[in-house]
């Protein structure tokens, strides 16, 4: 399975889900649902924060979180 | 007073618009049992009192921090003092899709509520195009308002809606609030998104527009290499006009605290009270008012970096230079703030949401130089350390104070990351933060901002400078016995009564006195103490006097070398200090016991204000006690050492 930290940027991509964990509901209310397209823009110097559009806003979190999200 | 609450995602403006709404009517406290801010602000309409409550933004009434929970007891409880009558929620028009989901929680709950479709401005020239009508129809029970609080569109409209009497709550305390289990929450936000998607597809559409503003900026501004090169050059701006523009108020306030000081001197009866009034009270205000200025300046900036969404890119970009040291990016801004005093920087942690990394904050902070420092830095560098030029341009001096304040920085993060091996759980630390597009500051704003930071170290520093400044001043003017008397009348009274014979007869008195004061004693007393550190009791004296506040080392001093007036010349201090000879011969302040002296205040805990501070912030006494000891044993250990090497 892949997840969102593994994906280069600029190629978009959609939310298939999330990995169970303390996070998971955070992570829902931030727009991260199944089925929602999400792209890498910019990653911190050293590659971690990474910040992800997703559909318009702009939502930075660390690559531990990201290996959370599953994407196609 | 009827309440109106304000609820909202991260910025959506919401803050703005309560500005608009309140201006200056501001109150800012804490919700009951919790130390979490709340803002309230005044306002009347039509003739009546309304309370706005300006609430955390949250992404979702399901509590996940400190902030969320604060929203969560407060609408799930009827009966809670804080409980509104109506609610305002705040969406940002450009994201509705994510910001619909707290307010369908809200909207779900039959509060009367309204939809303030905010940032149209913005989502027009994205080429949004939004459908009032449709969005009305989706929620027929809401009363829906677009506004745009930077120019002010929609602010009557709104205002007229909250002026309206409420019809009687229809609290429909649905079963959306007694879903405490995560599972159960997760099923929700699934089911509110499928719920959603429907209407934004109805009520948005949206043309295609050019990459935007905000992230051809970014491809600077968090760029590897240039971003680093331009926060710092930001940083050296900041601090530069923290300290070079700051210095001029500075100096009027200097100088009208002691001309008020001794105007009253002529005025008001010899005696006990007058010398209360005028050693005790007037200097503690006069070292509150002096530092505001700095404080002023360097939030003024901060609040910059902030409105223009600046300072979410420096979180992103120090994030991971942060966290081997046990702090998060966000514990960057609390730490610049500490630059100009710890007080506003302790508070500003309360955005990080890992306790752990904000208890770390916390305890480093007041390793971060303060302003206060400042004039003992100028004061001792001026005195030991030569003024000449090394390697071509750089100024000896200037490099002394550039390494104390370096000092300061590397020890706060040395000692964070011994801090975060003690911690035995480690706790989930997050990291999820909105990048917000680029705007112009809204100088209401800032102007707000600066206010309330300035007030909240007015009062609560202030506070307690004024007692310490008084305690100080009955230590230094009663003594055991009538010492103070006896041999005071052993300085020698001037022949002839010149003016200048006349003040170096008084300032000789002073000083007499104070050394047989009760802090005269103090000073001899942990002179075995100090003699290590290459210290006398006379700085025995000010160090002590100065565990209150920093700043009161250079008066104590002035008075125990009996120099009269500081204010005007502090030459005059400096050169008294330069011929202070100790029992051998040797001068008393030499190279080894000076720079021993900027150590120790680097390190030490001496600030009553802050701890005060960190008491309340914490709620427990436990910490305070361990910042008081661990900074304690490092100064003194740092001071010994440094005292070591340079004799």
């Amino acid at each position: 399975m892949k997840t969102l930290a593994q994906i280069p940027m600029h190629q978009k991509t959609k939310v298939l889900g999330i990995v169970e964990s303390e996070l998971k509901p955070k992570l829902l209310e931030m727009g991260l649902y199944p089925g929602k397209e999400v792209e890498v823009i910019f990653k911190a110097p050293f590659g971690d924060p990474i910040a992800v559009d997703i559909s318009g806003y702009t939502l930075s979190m660390r690559l531990s979180e990201a290996a959370l999200i599953e994407v196609e | 007073m009827k309440k109106i609450a304000l609820f909202g995602n991260p910025n959506t403006g919401k803050s703005s618009l309560f500005n608009r709404l309140t201006g200056l009517r501001q109150h800012v406290g804490n919700f009951p049992g919790v130390t979490v801010d709340k803002h309230s602000g005044f306002l009347t309409i039509n003739g009546k009192e309304l309370e706005l409550i300006d609430f955390p933004g949250t992404y979702s009434i399901y509590p996940r921090s400190k902030d969320e929970e604060v929203v969560y007891n407060v609408i799930s409880d009827p009966k809670n003092p804080n409980f509104p009558e109506k609610t305002i929620v705040v969406l940002d028009s450009t994201n509705l899709e994510r910001n619909l989901l707290l307010f369908t929680q809200i909207y779900d709950l039959g509060l009367e509520l309204a939809l303030v479709l905010n940032m149209t401005d913005v989502a027009s020239r994205n080429g949004f195009d939004i459908n009032i009508l449709a969005l009305e129809q989706a929620f027929p029970a809401a009363t829906i308002i677009r506004t745009n609080a930077r120019i002010g569109t929609g602010l009557s409209e709104l205002k007229e809606w909250m002026g309206t009497d409420s019809e009687p709550r229809r609290t429909n305390q649905s079963s959306l609030l007694a879903k405490t289990d995560i599972q159960g929450q997760i099923a929700d936000t699934n089911k509110r998104f499928e719920r959603i998607k429907p209407i934004v597809s109805q009520v948005v559409s949206r043309k295609q527009t050019e990459a935007n503003f905000s992230n051809k900026l970014d491809k600077w501004l968090i760029h590897p290499l240039f971003g680093y090169l331009i926060f710092l050059a930001i940083l050296l701006v900041i601090f530069q006009t923290v300290f070079t523009l700051a210095s001029y108020p500075m100096d009027w306030i200097d100088m009208g605290t002691s001309s008020f000081a001794s105007w009253l001197g002529t005025v008001m009866p010899e005696g006990i009270f007058t010398s209360l009034v005028i050693d005790g009270v007037i200097p503690g205000i006069g070292g509150v008012l002096i530092f505001i200025p700095q404080i002023a300046l360097l939030f003024f900036m901060l609040a910059i970096l902030e409105e223009t969404g600046y300072m979410a890119r420096v979180v992103f970009i120090t994030d991971k230079l942060m966290r081997p040291f046990g702090l998060n990016g966000k514990s960057v801004v609390p730490l610049l703030s500490s630059a100009a005093c710890a007080i506003p920087g302790i508070m500003a942690t309360r955005t990080i949401s890992s306790w752990q990394e904000r208890l770390t904050t916390i305890l480093v902070a007041p390793l971060i130089s303060c302003s206060a420092r400042l004039p003992v830095y100028t004061l001792l560098i001026g005195l030991v350390i030569p003024s000449k030029i090394v390697l071509g341009v750089l100024n000896l001096q200037g490099l002394v104070l550039f390494a104390l304040y370096l000092l300061g920085v590397v020890s706060a993060l040395l000692v964070a990351w011994v801090i975060k091996q003690f911690f035995r759980k480690k706790e989930l630390s997050v990291f999820l933060l909105e990048m917000p597009d680029y705007k112009s500051p809204r100088w209401a704003n800032v102007g707000i901002e600066v206010f309330e930071k300035v007030k909240i170290f007015v009062f609560d520093a202030g506070k307690i400078i004024l007692a310490i400044s008084i305690i100080l001043w009955v230590l230094a003017s009663f003594g055991p016995g009538n010492d103070m008397e006896k041999y005071s009348k052993l300085v020698k009274a001037p022949i002839i009564q010149s003016e200048e014979a006349v003040i170096d007869y008084e300032t000789q008195v002073a000083s007499v006195k104070l050394e047989h004061s009760y802090m005269g004693h103090m000073g001899k007393f942990i002179e075995p103490v100090i003699t290590p550190l290459g210290y006398d009791w006379k700085m025995g004296i000010s160090l002590i006097a100065s565990f209150a506040a920093r700043e009161v080392f250079v008066g104590s001093l002035a008075t125990i070398y009996s120099v009269h007036d500081t204010d005007d010349d502090p030459k005059q201090l400096m050169d008294k200090l330069k011929v202070q000879k100790r029992d051998d011969g040797t001068p008393t302040y030499n190279l080894a016991s000076g720079l021993s002296l900027l150590v120790f205040y680097v390190f030490a805990m001496q600030c009553m204000a802050t701890l005060a501070v960190v008491k309340r912030e914490t709620k427990s006494w436990k910490w305070p006690i361990v910042q008081v000891g661990y900074m304690g044993v490092l100064a003194y250990l740092g001071a010994y050492i440094t005292y070591i090497i340079f004799k």
